[in-house]
């Protein structure tokens, strides 16, 4: 054996403790003497922990296997995981993917639903107040008709934002409309056929009914006592009617019937009426033949022909009486004699041109 | 939470003064007892009893090399530290797995442990390199240096085992062994 071979073995004795005190003595004081045997002693030593830890864990998992042999898994898995129903199982894995799935389908559904502006409209979608918005071409066309006519137009040079249909309530300058048709506004004018323009003021509004009461501010205005008279009763289906209003810048006479008692979702404050009406009739009377007011136009039906709406006249007469009498600078006295009774329909339109103005809100 | 599984229980300094003896009945109680609590961890956070047994298993070889290191203190109860090793271990498989883990279903509390289950990292790189380096030295070599350093066999029984003609062959042929090892563990 050489000499290597030697001091290894003598390192192994010395570490399983073999050797003699006498053997013990002597290796300690080569080891001391020598550092290249030092050296190789800490190495060895080291070697030897590593392979002793090995060994150790080694033995520790094969006795621990064969304790593991001993346990009955399955009885024991039973007890600390009880099988669930299926329905439980499937839930407890896909309930995540199920939470992401119904998120996603949720957005989906409420962002189309706001993209295309469903939840902006109002309820009663297919209703359309008929107030005209009075746009830009019509602006021009005024403007170039001054310049023809090399004369200024009277009232306010600004055309209205809004329009709409009024018609006296008396000879003094009291006016009806609808309140849609006012409501938001800074400034309310009402234009008559002539096209002379008096500035308004509110004297009463009704949202509920959908009824303002205007009055021309102007105290020398003054018309002719009223032709027309306010039916009380209610009027009858099929019943011939007709309006006249202003859904362009002149009066426009429409005919029709009463279709029924009951206006747009049965609302029981109009009539539904079988009339053309378009943006800007709002507010204009309906009177049967023999020219009793029975209504006023406040609105139609979308995607509907001829379901037109007339708010009843007693609705017209009960706002009136609401009215504080103290807020009334001029006593408000409703037409008591009819004039248009007998009459053919062209001389009542006549007769009736004056009484009935268009309202420009600004 | 939900509940959890009891079972008598060995009193904590028992089974340390156990595991320092080396007793096999120690480790058997220590064994029966915290290992279903091991088993409900892990079959209920998407694992089978197999991993259960393999991270049980690793536990108790952590807390082995942690008492007989010798400067051991027991800083919670042994279950809180055997649950929390298990189930560091276990985080650790799932994420290998690279399994989604959301959050671990709990059935006891508790603690950090980083630095034992740093201990444990280095121990078990070497375990790793140490079983490599025995696979990579062949046979008879290998069991050569098993029988000598880990049974603690005499080289006269080794000698005779292999069929030398006498001890000092064997030692010969041990010393080429060791050497080799030598090479192979410290240079890998």
């Amino acid at each position: 054996m050489n000499k290597d071979t030697e001091i290894t073995n003598l390192i192994d004795a010395y570490l399983r403790g073999e050797l003699s005190p006498a053997e013990l003595a002597a290796f300690q004081q080569k080891r001391s003497g020598d550092p290249a045997v030092d050296l190789q002693v800490v190495e060895h030593e080291n070697l030897v922990g590593h392979l002793n830890e090995y060994g150790n864990r080694v033995r520790l998992t094969s006795e621990m296997n064969a304790i593991h042999e001993e346990i009955e898994i399955e009885v024991l898995k039973r007890e600390v995981k009880p099988e669930l129903p299926v329905i439980y199982r499937m839930w407890n894995k896909y309930r995540v993917s199920t939470a992401i799935a119904a998120t996603v389908a949720m957005i989906a559904v409420f962002g189309t639903l706001f993209s295309t502006g469903y939840f902006s409209q109002a309820i009663s979608t297919n209703y359309t107040q008929m107030r005209r918005e009075l746009n830009s071409i019509k602006r021009s066309q005024n403007a170039l008709i001054k310049n023809i006519n090399g004369k200024p137009v009277r009232g306010p040079v600004n055309p209205g934002q809004f329009g709409g249909t009024g018609f006296a309530l008396s000879a003094n300058g009291y006016v009806v409309t609808n309140y849609h048709v006012i409501k938001d506004a800074d400034s309310v004018y009402v234009q008559n056929s002539q096209g002379e323009a008096f500035k308004v003021r509110q004297v009463y509004t009704d949202p509920v009914y959908d009824i303002a009461i205007l009055q021309i501010i102007d105290p020398d205005f003054k018309l002719a006592s009223l032709p027309y008279t306010f039916k009380k009763s209610a009027a009858d289906v099929g019943q011939s009617v007709y309006t006249i209003g202003f859904p362009r810048d002149d009066q426009v006479y429409g005919e029709g019937y009463v279709s029924s008692r009951n206006g747009f979702a049965g609302d029981t404050v109009a009539y539904q009426v079988s009339i053309p009406v378009n943006p800007g009739n709002s507010g204009g009377p309906l009177l049967d033949n023999k020219g009793n007011v029975v209504g006023i136009i406040n609105g139609k039906q979308k995607f509907a022909d001829g379901a037109a709406f007339a708010i009843k006249s007693n609705y017209v007469l009960a706002s009136i009486d609401a009215i504080p009498q103290d807020s009334l600078e001029n006593k408000l006295v409703l037409g008591k004699r009819n004039l248009l009774t007998g009459l053919s329909r062209q001389d009542q339109i006549k007769k009736l041109e004056p009484y009935i103005f268009m309202v420009k809100v600004y | 939470m939900r509940k959890e599984v009891k079972s008598s229980v060995p009193a904590d300094n028992e089974i340390i003064l156990g595991i320092l003896n080396d007793s096999k009945e120690i480790l058997n109680r220590l064994y029966k007892t915290y290992f279903p609590m091991v088993l409900q961890l892990v079959l209920n956070n998407n694992g089978n009893e197999d991993d259960a047994k393999d991270v049980f298993q690793e536990s108790v070889i952590v807390l082995y090399n942690k008492v007989k290191s010798g400067n051991f203190e027991l800083n919670s109860k042994l279950k809180t530290f055997i649950y929390s090793v298990c189930r560091r271990l276990w985080l650790k498989r799932l994420n290998a797995q690279s399994r989604t883990v959301r959050n671990l279903e709990d059935f006891s509390d508790f603690i950090p442990i980083e630095d034992d289950m740093e201990k444990h990292e280095e121990k078990d790189r070497q375990f790793t390199l140490m079983e490599n380096a025995l696979q990579q030295l062949g046979e008879p070599c290998k069991t050569i240096i098993e029988d000598y350093y880990l049974q603690n066999r005499s080289m006269q029984e080794i000698s005779e085992k292999f069929g030398y003609t006498n001890a000092d062959n064997a030692k010969t042929q041990k010393y080429k062994c060791l050497q080799r090892l030598k090479k192979i563990f410290f240079q890998s």
